[in-house]
């Protein structure tokens, strides 16, 4: 039942009386072709900027301890588990007006958001290069930035095509950021997909375009997975790792942690002063009034919509995650099908998966389009493959002989699940959920599609408020945005706290 | 050829060496030894300028080295577990001193041919590093740090981990092909009889202090 909205884009697509034409609308209309044209070079650019930002704290967190290391790392995640629309309305609040809706806070935003990918693949790389290696080089008589060229660079090629390629892929399916940053000048595929069916209702057109953007989408994870295969082998050691030595180390890799931490800062300190002033020309002055108006009916119902839809999704997800890995771990190998299906999610935008979902289940018998279920439905879709990337692992880990000694004990197979398995994976099925519940909480793409009046979540109320003018609005929706930002940050530390210990492993 | 003079390193709180002094002549072979934790390889760190002495000064062929990187010290060093580039073949590796000094390409065949015939490796020139036993990965390493003909080369523990056979067949290979291209070097070692087999002087690092060592 989850899978066929996945596949329903493809199918009506292909079959849609009128999709021809939709095609052809789609490599001729100039507006389109633009917005194909800048969904390119944002997505290019934003990558290039994120290396830039990246880089330099990867560096200095891959290579020396210090105080604050394990902080900063935590902080530069953060922005990647906010709501996208979080991180567009940060980027309204800490830039100047004068920026807002240019493709520059646009990249940006990106960036923000990427920054941890970068840290967290390439960091994992260059910790395990050996200092000894750049030491070789020195004494073979390079200079640093010849060892950086010659030696650590092409070992980290891998680890940075990787990085690259995700960074790109997020940016060119980015939604949230670019219908809070981009205004309606700076159209994506995926906004004008939202534009055509929604706002338009030029339903070939938009679904033209799905196709379109699920064939790019498979080209890039194809050209991403075949990386996958050409690792140079690095020896796999651990580094330890040393504390800045010199003068001129100390205030490197402080200057480098502590712009980074700016950096990452910034916005969201802006998000929490914005919510408390009001800005009218030339002053600012302290008020509460956006903080009152989100106690106000609307916006509560908002809270308590997402609450709702959150803890659905997170249970729908779980139980479906935790299905799939027993499936895939348990039985034959009939079943791994299941888990490449259940990671099918992840090869679409969440933008498709709404648009999916909207064509599938509007027709009898399945006419669920106005039934409330479908948008946990739509983000427990979203939170699948993450569930199963996080539960399967665990579930195979599991020695078989294990069950074997519980029932050479006398443990039926219901006893030996409850007394050997369940315990063990508990941990990991405490960190999904929290993650299923945090992916809801901030999910926009696909509800933007599914949401309707009366049942709006937080993130589409956000998106509501920050698009209608008016100051007091955008207080508002930068309170609601301070209380997003709460709530993922409490399922961080949920996740962070269930997270599988590597005793464990 | 080499003076270290009153070299002192602290490290995290506690005195590695002290006030420790050596000259090596000009292709002169001389053995560092004494056990783990006396500092012998923090001391060849330091004639390499990989580490900074507390206090104490480092001259390589009338050159003082104060305040000069690694890479313009002209010293080759022959690291332990060898650290061979993962991402580059055999033939690289030997060859990456010469392509950093833009020596021309013909040059640069025929410099690591010869030096691939010395230790008797020609037809593992276009090996991956990662297909190497441990014995052909130390001979490369070796070749890397001789073919940019350094003033001095360092060699730390080279011969550790290997089995007796090849530890003992490699040193004789190693001794010879050191003494005809009239190398100096420092070399450091726990086995004393590794020290002697090898090298015209054997130093215990616990009496190159004058004012007494403090070790571990």
């Amino acid at each position: 039942m989850l899978v066929i909205p996945t596949t329903a884009i493809i199918l009506r697509g292909a079959t849609i009386e009128g999709f021809n034409d939709g095609f052809k609308d789609v490599i001729n209309n100039s507006s389109i072709r633009q917005a194909l044209w800048f969904t390119a070079w944002q997505a290019l650019a934003s990558t290039v900027l994120t290396l830039i930002v990246a880089l330099p704290a990867t560096f200095v967190l891959s290579r020396f301890s210090f105080t604050g290391n394990r902080a900063l790392q935590a902080l530069i995640t953060v922005p990647f588990l906010l709501p996208t629309v979080v991180v567009g309305a940060a980027f309204l609040a800490v830039l100047p007006s004068q920026l807002h809706y240019t493709a520059i806070a646009l990249i940006a935003a990106h960036a923000y958001f990427n920054l941890t990918v970068v840290v967290r693949i390439v960091g994992a790389r260059w910790e395990q290069l050996h200092p000894g290696i750049e030491q070789a080089a020195r004494t073979l008589g390079a200079s640093p930035i010849t060892v950086f060229r010659t030696v650590t660079l092409p070992l980290l090629r891998s680890a940075l095509a990787t990085a690259s390629g995700v960074i790109a892929l997020f940016a060119f399916t980015s939604y949230g950021i670019v219908r809070t940053l981009g205004g309606p000048a700076r159209s994506t595929i995926e906004t004008e997909i939202y534009t055509r069916s929604v706002l338009i209702g030029d339903m070939s057109g938009a679904l033209a375009l799905s196709v379109l953007q699920m064939i790019v989408l498979t080209a890039m994870l194809w050209w991403w997975a075949s990386l996958h295969s050409r690792k140079t082998a690095v020896p796999q050691i651990s580094v330890e790792m040393r504390p800045p030595s010199t003068r001129s180390q100390i205030a490197l890799v402080y200057g480098i942690a502590l712009s980074t931490a700016a950096v990452v800062i910034a916005p969201l300190t802006a998000l929490l002063w914005r919510s408390l002033t009001h800005s009218a020309p030339g002053t600012n002055r302290f008020t509460l009034s956006g903080w009152r108006a989100v106690a106000s009916s609307t916006t509560f119902s908002a809270i308590s919509t997402s609450a709702q839809f959150a803890l659905c999704a997170m249970v729908i997800a779980t139980v479906l995650g935790l299905m799939v890995s027993l499936g895939v771990a348990y039985g034959s190998s009939r079943f791994v099908w299941l888990e490449r299906i259940s990671i099918l999610p992840l090869t679409v935008s969440a933008v498709t998966i709404g648009l999916g979902l909207l064509i599938t289940y509007d027709t009898a018998p399945y006419d669920f389009r106005s039934a409330w279920i479908i948008t946990p439905l739509a983000h427990s879709l979203i939170a699948l493959p993450l569930v199963v990337r996080i539960v399967l692992p665990v579930v195979q880990q599991i020695p078989r002989s294990l069950q074997s000694v519980a029932s050479t004990l006398g443990a039926t197979p219901l006893q030996t699940w409850l007394t050997v398995d369940r315990p063990l994976i508990s941990r990991a099925l405490g960190a999904s959920a929290a993650l299923a519940f945090a992916v809801s909480i901030g999910e926009f793409g696909a509800t933007s599609f599914l949401t309707r009046r009366g049942s709006e979540t937080l993130p589409v109320t956000i998106s509501r408020l920050l698009s209608r003018p008016g100051d007091t609005l955008r207080t508002q929706a930068y309170a609601l945005c301070v209380i997003i930002v709460v709530i993922s940050m409490i399922a961080i530390f949920l996740i962070d706290m269930f997270r599988p210990s590597r005793k464990a492993k | 050829m080499l003076d270290l003079a009153g070299i002192t390193i602290n490290y995290e709180g506690r005195t590695i060496l002290d006030n420790a002094c050596l000259s090596v002549a000009r292709g002169e072979i001389v053995s560092l030894v004494g056990p783990s934790g006396s500092g012998k390889t923090t001391l060849l760190r330091v004639i390499a300028g990989l580490e900074l002495p507390s206090r104490g000064t480092v001259v390589i062929d009338n050159k003082l080295m104060t305040g000069i990187p690694t890479h313009k010290r002209d010293v080759g060093l022959v690291f332990q577990d060898n650290q061979l580039f993962p991402h580059l073949s055999v033939f690289d590796n030997i060859a990456y001193s010469l392509r950093i000094k833009r020596v021309s390409k013909a040059l640069q065949i025929e410099k690591v041919n010869e030096m691939l015939s010395l230790i008797g490796m020609e037809d593992l020139a276009r090996r991956d590093v990662g297909q190497l036993s441990g014995g052909e990965a130390k001979r490369i390493a070796v070749a890397r740090a001789l073919v940019a003909d350094p003033f001095i080369l360092l060699l730390d523990e080279p011969l550790t981990g290997l089995d007796a056979e090849l530890h003992d067949r490699l040193l004789d290979d190693m001794g010879a092909l050191l003494r005809a291209r009239r190398t100096t070097v420092v070399h450091v070692t726990h086995d004393h009889n590794e020290a002697t087999r090898l090298s015209d002087r054997v130093v215990d690092v616990r009496t190159l202090g004058q004012s007494g060592v403090q070790l571990q």
